[in-house]
This record gives structure tokens, C-alpha cells and sequence, in this order.
């Protein structure tokens, strides 16, 4: 069947009509015709890269010793509750305990209206503190385990190309394709929907053919992948996208415009993933006040964007989970530099439709001394993959979570 | 904001419909599958590293690993000398003359020579540049550039005084020339462009260059002569052409040099000792880094490159030990006192540059490396000033260092002390074999090939090029398993396909674009890690797609600065094929 389809892909659409003129409806047809419905739930994984000082991004201002350890760190406290406008400096309430960092505005509404849900003192249980060992477990979906070979999102696909035999099933925004997504099942790296085509029309067909008969397989199902996404993309090229909303300028915005109009354009994505980096603050995290400096420029343009993300997919957000993770939190106490060293727990956000927001899950443990991971950081008390497992599972209806995430039982919070 | 959300209240989402029973079958395989899902890769037949290639392929390999492809003309030049003498020479660039046609290349590029104090004031920030107009700091003694600059700094002047956006770039074009002129700058060939670029007014032209859009610059490139140049790319802001200095010049040296060798082990141990060229500072720093820290040492002692990196500004300054300070060290005068230990460098010295991640050391020797390395620090780092240690951000306590005893009361000899014990390590000479022979022979390099190695290392006290030689006297260089089965970085491949076509390159700003649209900007990998060695890290359709593209267009003769040998292209084969990414 597989082969079949294959074949047939290649010579109608591509070598018969030519990639160019093939008409748009057969190309839709080839991929609509075996998908079991036209509206797929999606998961929009999110990697915060260099580890986000979570206690800075959801502030505990009901917690005393937040301020003791951060003297000059900390976001001061809401300076009104409710509906009153917050002062720029301060954190927004969310709980009265609980503050938003005041660049994470335009994300306060859609928690007040209950599509934001936050978890906090969670992530890996792994004890390490290097940036690339917390980022290899987090995207294997196995902490602790350094021989996986392929990543958690890869064994969430569904399990066969003929329950979504498009090319897109699981996209990545950026020029090489994250852990999460690498393994046996096909996923595209894109940087740009508007570029991915090759121009030599009669040398693409050659290559084709090149890559089509290489002997290694895992070449030969890049290529695939990669020729098939071509012709796919094809059909959204011609239309330029016109998004509901402004996003911030910069990678990240890019890469959030660009999943909104994939998923719009109906081409069978289920799983996409973006990343933001440069979250790593040793030094002068906060400018002097907490509306500047390098945290606060990068949380506007990470709020921004997932607010233009929430506006521009208008009531599409109902097939929609977007959740954000970061490798590891920073170390409750500020360090010499106005920065923060590598930690332990972090946050994580989950913003969407089916999501019941509003609320902060997981159970807080507190920051006096004695409850801190190791006399420094935050402690751990719910696993990433609790959260991770629950939106496999329950939203995108994978009921395979021991291959998705083997050796462990993710236990639902409830989100969805 | 949106009102009503579908899909809300509907159970989650079954796979209903077509081929369900299939479906379900497939779900219990792959239930029933062992817990870590094996990758296909695992599938394959493991490498034979025993196996020897045919005595005509040992040329290739060498080529393909210990250069950046091979040239045409390369096989039989090896040949001519014989292989073995081949790599000795390159085991010893020194006895190497260089390629005359590098040295052409890279001489416009001056800032690739200059120290790091010579180069701030030569390619200053618009900040520095009104500090030198306001305050009388030296100007850069080149009279053309001193010019460029007093108009940059006026027009930055005007910019603050105004606090108003640039004006729309035609308005002051407008004001500048004639109809006809501006007419010429923006349509035409680079030629015509130059051609009417000629007819302005000399005492007018550096104006113009400002005032013209980054797009018109750049179409008259092609055709500028070399001063011409070099006032099109500082007109983009003197800051910018320092690294575009670097990354040329790292092309260049790549794709002429003779000494091959240096240049791939160059790359390999300043990926190994990352740092990061837009962090600040580093922006000057990276050079020199480049130039005198990692490429003087990558034959050498590992003890000195260790040293050398661990006192550069550049690692200094990037991962933020020039700002740490010991919690006993006194304050400076009129300060509070700031007490601050940064573990950055701390920890990355262990987990990256020495032990590895699972070399054996613990939180607390982070903290304890951390406290050894206060004080060493950076002299005015925004004026491009040296190393320095200041016993007074020292923290001067007894420090236990994976169970050494540093004592107390020392100073700089703390942190040396530390690279003694981390560059003698066990965990050490087995981890940077294990990184140099995933590079250099397999992604999973044999463990009785990296035993060997590390063996070397450490019999050698650390000596690079014997542990070079120990890899390529193995069997395992040389076998099947090895042969050709690594698929090639975004910057090798680029490199690779410009040798392969005999490309004569002008100038090589686009093929930087082209590696950094693959993956891989070069000087831009942000985290401390560096690219990976490993072939995996470059498999995906992104890559693959800027790769055919990439290989297309330079087959063509369309990437500008570049131009292909009609004959060694043919001979090439196509660049965007299977087999031209592997290696």
C-alpha cells in the first residue's frame, strides 16, 4: 500500500504533470484521500533553550524568601489585584500568590479567560545541570537515559503513514530538526514555507530519482520526506498568508506565524514544534527595572508571540495544545552577577482550546532552605512528563504513552 | 479575543474510520515493541571496522577526512608524494608552504591581522566612534577610513541630537545626486552600477555609499575594486565587517589553504572551545581567539590550548568568569561589596572542554572549580584589553578540587593548579579522543580505537599530534566501517562543493549565507556545546533542501563571488546528490 501510494505520488504529481502544473485539487486529493478526518488535533511543543529562570517568569509574591534570595532580582509584587491595571514593574497577579513577569502582559488575559493553564515546580527529575544533557532528556522523553535514539514527539506520531500519509504530520520551524522530533517516523525541518522548493525544475526530478535509489535508508527517507514536502507546500505557496494578527519580529514570531498557517492551510499537521533560545542569564538577567533587560526583552517577544499565535488561530485554537518547556530552572538565589546559575524545577505553560486554564497546577514546595533541591534550587514536584503524557494521551488521543514515554506513568493534572 | 471554542467539549480524538483494524494491529506492535523504540539506524548491520578499503581508497579517505574535500588534481598530487609522507606534512603545516592565492585573498581582509586593541579602533561602534570625535581618542591613522568614519559619526550625531528615524533613504540620495545617478545606482549590472558610482563627485562619494540602502551596496560589490570594497562593506557599520572578516576568512582558508589539515583541526577545536560572536565584547575577541589561542595549538599540548582559552578575553568574557568574584574577596573601593560566584565557566570547563558530562565530577567540584577561577578576569574588556588576575576578586580559601586539596591563600596558581589536574585526567584523554575520532572516523567510533587514543594521551602528556598519529595508524581509520560514512557538516559540504568544482572565489559572503541557511552559522552557535561531530545533528529536510539548492546554483555559476570550472563541475557530479553529502 505504502509503495503503491509512493509510486503513485511520484509519477502522477511530480514526474508526469511536472511539480508545477500539477493542479492543486490532485495534490490535496493524494494526501486527503486515506485521512481518516479533516480536522486533526494538534500539539505545538514549544523549547525555551539555555534554561528560563522560571521563578522570574511565574513569580512566587506571596513567598518571602523569593525576595530574601533575590535582592536585586525579584519581581516586586502585584502593586493592585484584580482588574486594576498592574504597574509596568511589578508582577501580574494571577492567584494572589502566583505573578506573570509584566512582559508577559498580553498572556494575562487568555489565563483570566481560563485558556491558560500553568504548571510550576516541574520538569526533568534528572539531577544534571548541563544545558545539553537537560535538553537531550527533555526531547528524548527519557531523563536519565542517554542510548534513546529517537525523541519523545517522534514516538507520539501516530504509528503508521497511513493514518496521516501527509508530509507535514510533524513539522519543525528552523534549519535542523530538534531531538524531540528525530526518529524511524518522517518529520520535516522547514525554516521558510515560501523557500522550500528547489527552482531547476528538470534537475529536481533528477535528484529525485538520486535520492529515491540511495542505499541508506535513513538518506533515502529524508529525501522522501523532502520531495514530497515540496510538492505539498507547493499548494500553500501560492497564496500569501495573511495573518490575524501581529506577530513580534524575530525567529520566533517567524517560526509561530508560520505553524498558524500550516495548520489553517489543512495540510495534516498534528505535531509541530519551535524553539526560542538565549535564556541562559548569569549576568544582569534584569535591566533596572523589571520591565528591561535582557529577561524582560525576551518574554515580550515569547508572550507576544503566543498571544498573536492564540488571536491569529481564532477558533482553531480548538484543535490546539501549545505547551513550552525549558531544560531546567536557575538557582533560587541570585548570583554575584544579577544573574542566576543552573537550577532544578521550572515552569511550564499550556495555552489552548481544550485546555482548562486559569488555574496553576502542580504543588508548590516553597523556597525556604530547607525545602530547595539541593540547598539551591527549586524542588521538583511534578515530572514534565506528567504533562507531556496527559496532552499525548487525552488530546491528541495516543493511547500508546508506554512507547511514548517507556519506563514511565505520566499522572494526569487534569489539564485537559 | 475569540468567543467560542470548538472542539471544546468533544471527547478526545480517536483515529475512527479507515483501515481501523489495521490500525489497532499496528498500535499493538508497537506496544508490544521493547520499551526504547529502536531508530531505523539501529536496524542496520553494525560498521565493520576491521575490514581494510582497497589500497586505491586510502587517498580518498585521507582526503575526505584531513582536508575539505578534495580538489580536482588532489588524488594525484597525494599520489606524486606518496600518501604517507602526505600526511606527515600535514601533521606539521609549518614545513607547508602556504598557498600564495590564500594569502592574495585574505589580504584585504585586515582586521584578521590586527590585535584586538588595534581592532577596536579601527572598526569601532558608532558609540566609540562619537567617543573619538568627542573626546579626542585616536582615530584610525588610514586617512579614507578616517574620513568614512567623521561622516558615520555625524550621521549617528545627527541621528541622536534629532532622536527622530533616519530620514527615507531617497530623500538624502535625492539630495546627493542627480536623476540620472540614482537612476544608474539602482538598476543595471554591478558594471553599469560602478560605471555611474564614477561619475560622482569624489569628495561626495563616501556620503553617498552611507546614505545608499544595504541592497545597492551590496549589487555593486561585484564589480568595486578592492578600496571600493571595503568602503561598501564599513559603510554597513565597521562593527560588521569584523565578523565578516572572520567567517570569509575561515571560508577562504578552508577552500585554499595547503596546510588542510590545520584548518579542519582548527574548526574542530574552536567548535570544541566555543564561544560565541555576538555575546558583547566578543564581537572584537573571537579573532585574536581564533588566530592566536586555538589555531597555535591544535598540533600542540592540550595542557597549553586548555591554558591559553582558559585566559583568552574571549572565554572570559563569554561564559562570565571575568565577572566572578570569590565570597571573601574584599570589595572595591566605594562599592558595596557585591559578592558573586559564577559557575558558568566552572561547570562548561568540565562538562565540555575537559572531563565530559560523565567524567566523574560533582556539583561541588563546580562550585569548588568556580571559586579556584575568581579573579581571573578581564582588563577594560570594552577596549579590547588583555587577561589579567586581580587577587582581589580571589577568593582566597582551601578548595577541594575532585578530591585534591588546593590550599588556602593561593592566587592565580588556584586555577592553574585545576587545569593540571583536569588536563592529566583520565576522563579527560578519553573524552576528547572519543570527540576527535567521532570527527574524524565514525559517528559511534570504535571503543578500542578511542582506548588507544586516550592511552596516547595520556603517555604523551596530552600531545595532539601523537594522538592524530595514534588515529591515523589505526586499522580502524583505514576499514570499511569508516569509509565514507560520515555525512558532511553545512560547512564542510559548502567547501567541499567549491573544491570540487575548482570554484575561483571573488569574495565569499554568500557562501557564509549558504552554511549559515543550512544550520550552521559560523561563530553564531550560541551555546557553550558547539556544533555536534556526530552526522545526525545535519539529516533533515531543511538542510537537504538549502544543500540541492546550494549545489544547483553553484553548478550554474549563480552564486555571486564564485565562479565554477565548467569541466570539474561536469567531473563533480551533482553537489545536491546522496553520495556528495557523505564523506
Amino acid at each position: 500500500m505504502k509503495n503503491t501510494r509512493r509510486i503513485f505520488v511520484r509519477n502522477s504529481a511530480l514526474a508526469m504533470a511536472g511539480a508545477g502544473s500539477a493542479p492543486l485539487w490532485l495534490k490535496r486529493a493524494l494526501y486527503a484521500a486515506d485521512a481518516p478526518s479533516p480536522r486533526k488535533k494538534i500539539l505545538v511543543a514549544i523549547f525555551q533553550r539555555g534554561a528560563a529562570d522560571g521563578l522570574n517568569i511565574v513569580v512566587p509574591h506571596g513567598e518571602k524568601a523569593y525576595y530574601a534570595l533575590r535582592p536585586t532580582i525579584a519581581i516586586p509584587r502585584p502593586t493592585s489585584r484584580g482588574a486594576g491595571a498592574p504597574a509596568p514593574d511589578a508582577a501580574i497577579d494571577l492567584d494572589g500568590f502566583f505573578g506573570l513577569h509584566p512582559s508577559l502582559a498580553p498572556l494575562a488575559p487568555l489565563f483570566a479567560q481560563g485558556h491558560l493553564a500553568i504548571v510550576d515546580a516541574v520538569g526533568s527529575p534528572d539531577p544534571t545541570r548541563s544545558h545539553f544533557d537537560a535538553q537531550d532528556y527533555m526531547e528524548s522523553g527519557t531523563p536519565g537515559w542517554k542510548a534513546t535514539a529517537d525523541g519523545w514527539m517522534n514516538r507520539a506520531l501516530p504509528p503508521a503513514r497511513i493514518d496521516n500519509p501527509s508530509p507535514l504530520c510533524a513539522v519543525s520551524l528552523g534549519a535542523v530538526l530538534p531531538r524531540a522530533l528525530r526518529g524511524p517516523r518522517p518529520a520535516l525541518a522547514l525554516q521558510n514555507i515560501g523557500d522550500f522548493q528547489i527552482r531547476n525544475q528538470p534537475q529536481a526530478q533528477a535528484l529525485e530519482q538520486l535520492w529515491e535509489e540511495t542505499p541508506d535508508p535513513a538518506l533515502r527517507a529524508t529525501g522522501r520526506e523532502t520531495f514530497e514536502a515540496i510538492a505539498m507546500l507547493e499548494t500553500i505557496q501560492k497564496t500569501p498568508y495573511q495573518p490575524a494578527a501581529e506577530y513580534p519580529r524575530g525567529r520566533f514570531g517567524d517560526s509561530l506565524r508560520q505553524i498558524a498557517q500550516l495548520i489553517k492551510a489543512d495540510v495534516g499537521v498534528e505535531m509541530a514544534f519551535a524553539d526560542i533560545g538565549g535564556w541562559d542569564h548569569h549576568v544582569n538577567e534584569l535591566g533596572q527595572r523589571a520591565s528591561e533587560g535582557q529577561l524582560a526583552n525576551l518574554l515580550r517577544e515569547y508572550g507576544q508571540a503566543l498571544a498573536a499565535f492564540w488571536q491569529d488561530m481564532g477558533d482553531r485554537m480548538g484543535d490546539v495544545v501549545v505547551v513550552t518547556m525549558s531544560e531546567f530552572g536557575r538557582t533560587a538565589h541570585e548570583n554575584g552577577n544579577r544573574g542566576t546559575d543552573h537550577g532544578h524545577a521550572n515552569c511550564m505553560f499550556v495555552l489552548g482550546g481544550p485546555v482548562k486554564g486559569g488555574k496553576i497546577y502542580g504543588q508548590w514546595p516553597g523556597l525556604e532552605r530547607e525545602q530547595l533541591y539541593e540547598n539551591r534550587d527549586l524542588a521538583l514536584t511534578t515530572d514534565f512528563r506528567d504533562v507531556l503524557g496527559e496532552l499525548v494521551a487525552r488530546h491528541l488521543g495516543n493511547p500508546t504513552l508506554r512507547t511514548v514515554f517507556p519506563g514511565y506513568q505520566p499522572k494526569f493534572l487534569g489539564l485537559v | 479575543m475569540q468567543t467560542s471554542m470548538v472542539g471544546r467539549a468533544l471527547p478526545p480524538a480517536g483515529r475512527p474510520k479507515t483501515g481501523a483494524s489495521l490500525l489497532i494491529a499496528l498500535i499493538a506492535i508497537a506496544a508490544a515493541a521493547p520499551i526504547a523504540v529502536p531508530c531505523a539506524a539501529s536496524t542496520k548491520k553494525a560498521p565493520d571496522f576491521q575490514r581494510q578499503i582497497p589500497k586505491q581508497d586510502r587517498i580518498l579517505q585521507a582526503l575526505n577526512r584531513l582536508t575539505f574535500g578534495p580538489r580536482p588534481g588532489d588524488i594525484e598530487r597525494v599520489k606524486a608524494i606518496g600518501l604517507k609522507k602526505w600526511i606527515d606534512l600535514q601533521l606539521h603545516p609549518d614545513r607547508i608552504p602556504e598557498n600564495p592565492v590564500l594569502e592574495a585573498k585574505l589580504a584585504p581582509l585586515d582586521s584578521l591581522r590586527m590585535t584586538t586593541r588595534t581592532l577596536v579602533e579601527n572598526y569601532p561602534e558608532p558609540q566609540m566612534v562619537r567617543r573619538m570625535l568627542n573626546n579626542g581618542l585616536p582615530f584610525p591613522s588610514d586617512p579614507d577610513r578616517r574620513v568614512l568614519y567623521e561622516k558615520l559619526a555625524e550621521r549617528f550625531e545627527r541621528r541622536q541630537k534629532s532622536g527622530n528615524p533616519p530620514p527615507p533613504p531617497g530623500t538624502e540620495l535625492a539630495a546627493l545626486l542627480t536623476p540620472d545617478q540614482l537612476r544608474g545606482l539602482r538598476t543595471g549590472t554591478p558594471e553599469q552600477r560602478i560605471a555611474t558610482f564614477e561619475t560622482i563627485a569624489p569628495w561626495r562619494q563616501d556620503e553617498v555609499l552611507l546614505a545608499l540602502p544595504p541592497g545597492v551596496r551590496q549589487a555593486m560589490f561585484p564589480a568595486a575594486s578592492g578600496d571600493l570594497r571595503r568602503k561598501l562593506a564599513l559603510a554597513n557599520g565597521p562593527v560588521q565587517v569584523v565578523a565578516e572578516d572572520l567567517s570569509e576568512g575561515k571560508l577562504l582558508r578552508a577552500i585554499y589553504s595547503s596546510r588542510q589539515l590545520e584548518e579542519v583541526l582548527t574548526d574542530f577545536w574552536f567548535n570544541h572551545f566555543n564561544v560565541y560572536l555576538d555575546k558583547g565584547a566578543d564581537r572584537f575577541l573571537v579573532t585574536a581567539y581564533e588566530r592566536d589561542v586555538i589555531r597555535p595549538h591544535v598540533l600542540g599540548k592540550f595542557r597549553d590550548l586548555l591554558e591559553a582559552t582558559a585566559k583568552s578575553p574571549a572565554m572570559l568574557f563569554y561564559l562570565d568568569n571575568w565577572q566572578s568574584r570569590g565570597n571573601s574577596a574584599a570589595p572595591a573601593r566605594g562599592k558595596r561589596a557585591a559578592t558573586g560566584l559564577n559557575e558558568n565557566y566552572g561547570r562548561e570547563l568540565m562538562e565540555l572542554h575537559t572531563l565530559g558530562v560523565d567524567g566523574g565530577y560533582t556539583q561541588h567540584d563546580v562550585t569548588e572549580v568556580a571559586r579556584c577561577f575568581t579573579g581571573w578576569t578581564i582588563d577594560r574588556p570594552g577596549e579590547g584589553g588583555p587577561f589579567t588576575f586581580n587577587p582581589r576578586l580571589h577568593d582566597q580559601g582551601e578548595k577541594i578540587v575532585l578530591g585534591v586539596k588546593i590550599p588556602a591563600g593561593g592566587g592565580i596558581e588556584d586555577g592553574e593548579k585545576v587545569l593540571d589536574i583536569l588536563a592529566r585526567h583520565p576522563s579527560t584523554a578519553r573524552f576528547l579522543s572519543r570527540q576527535l575520532a567521532t570527527r574524524f572516523v565514525a559517528d559511534d567510533p570504535p571503543p578500542a580505537l578511542v582506548d588507544r587514543m586516550a592511552r596516547t594521551f595520556l603517555k604523551t602528556g596530552g600531545d595532539l599530534r601523537a594522538v592524530m598519529t595514534t588515529m591515523l595508524e589505526s586499522k580502524e581509520f583505514w576499514s570499511v566501517g569508516a569509509y565514507r560514512a560520515k555525512l558532511k557538516s553545512p560547512f564542510e559540504f559548502v567547501v567541499s562543493a567549491v573544491r570540487a568544482v575548482d570554484g575561483d572565489v571573488d569574495f565569499a559572503f554568500p557562501l557564509v549565507n549558504q552554511v549559515a541557511r543550512m544550520g550552521e552559522p559560523l561563530y553564531r552557535k550560541q551555546e557553550p556545546t558547539g556544533y555536534s561531530n556526530s552526522s545526525k545533528e545535519w539529516l533533515n529536510s531543511a538542510g537537504l533542501l538549502a544543500r540541492m539548492n546550494f549545489g544547483l546554483a553553484l553548478a550554474d555559476n549563480k552564486i555571486a563571488g564564485v565562479k565554477a570550472d565548467p569541466q570539474a563541475a561536469a567531473a563533480a557530479g551533482p553537489l545536491g546528490s546522496p553520495e556528495f553529502q557523505r564523506h
